[in-house]
C-alpha cells in the first residue's frame, strides 16, 4: 500500500496509521511524523506552492528508494498546499514494516528528502509582511547523511 | 518549449510560465538562463544571482550544463523549503 497525496485539505494521522496496519496483519511497527505549522517569529500564515506533475515524481522516486533500502509494507505521504495557520498540519509521513528500526529510519529518510528534493516553497506571512522561506543548510546537511559515503 | 517559473522567480517575472523557441542548435539550461536574464527588468532581477536558481528539466532536478530541446519543459525556482 502506497499513497502520495498533494492537497489543500487537512489530514489524521491517526486514521492513516490504522489504514497502513490494517491493510497488512504482517505489520508490527508504524511510524508517523506530522509536521505542523509553529508560530515562528509572529508568523501568522504560511501559503504553500509546489510544481504539479514534478513533485509526485520527486515523491515516488524518493518511495522507491526508501522500498529498496528498506523492508517497508507500506507508506502514506501527504503534503498540504495553499494557506496554513500556526497550529494546523501541514506534512504527514507515515510508514510501516515488520519491526520499528526499518519505520524510523524510512520516515526520516523520506521527510529528509521531501524538505530538501521536492518542489515546494513557503511564502511567509507575519501581519501585512510576506517573504519566501530560505532553504536551510540543516536541512540539507540532514538530506546528506543518506548518501553512501 | 516551455518555462515554468516559482515562488519569488515566478513573483519578479510577473508570470508562471510562458513559451519560447529555443536556437536552433539546442543550448544548456545555463544558456538559456544567460538569454532570459538579457531581457532586463524583472527577469534581470530573478536571475541576478544564478548561485539562488535551481533548474528542473522534464520533472527531474538538473545541473545548470543540461542541454535543452525545443520539447522540453524547463522549470526555474529557488531552492526548496518544503516539509
Amino acid at each position: 500500500m502506497r499513497s502520495i497525496r498533494i492537497q489543500p485539505e487537512d489530514f489524521d494521522p491517526v486514521a492513516a496509521t490504522a489504514a497502513l496496519a490494517a491493510n497488512n496483519l504482517q505489520v508490527g511497527a508504524v511510524v508517523t511524523f506530522s509536521g505542523i505549522v509553529r508560530r515562528d517569529d509572529g508568523l501568522s500564515a504560511l501559503t504553500i506552492e509546489h510544481y504539479p506533475g514534478m513533485t509526485e515524481r520527486e515523491i515516488a522516486r524518493h518511495v522507491e528508494e526508501a522500498e529498496r533500502r528498506w523492508p517497508l509494507l507500506g507508506l502514506a505521504i501527504v503534503h498540504r498546499i495553499g494557506r496554513l495557520v500556526p497550529g494546523e498540519n501541514i506534512v504527514l509521513v507515515a510508514v510501516a514494516a515488520v519491526h520499528r528500526h526499518a519505520a524510523f529510519e524510512a520516515a526520516e529518510f523520506l521527510i529528509d528528502y521531501l524538505k530538501t528534493r521536492a518542489p515546494f516553497w513557503k511564502l511567509e506571512e507575519r501581519g501585512a509582511a510576506t517573504g519566501w522561506v530560505e532553504a536551510s543548510e540543516n536541512d540539507d546537511s540532514a538530506a546528506a547523511r543518506w548518501n553512501p559515503p | 518549449m516551455k518555462i515554468l517559473y516559482f515562488a519569488w522567480v515566478r513573483q519578479k517575472i510577473g508570470k508562471g510560465e510562458e513559451d519560447i523557441a529555443l536556437p536552433k542548435q539546442g543550448c544548456t539550461v545555463s544558456d538559456l538562463l544567460t538569454m532570459l536574464r538579457d531581457r532586463g527588468d524583472g527577469y534581470a532581477e530573478a536571475f541576478a544571482d544564478p548561485s539562488r536558481i535551481r533548474a528542473a528539466v522534464n520533472h527531474e532536478h538538473v545541473r545548470f550544463d543540461a542541454r535543452l530541446g525545443n520539447d522540453d519543459e524547463v522549470a526555474f525556482f529557488p531552492p526548496v523549503t518544503g516539509g
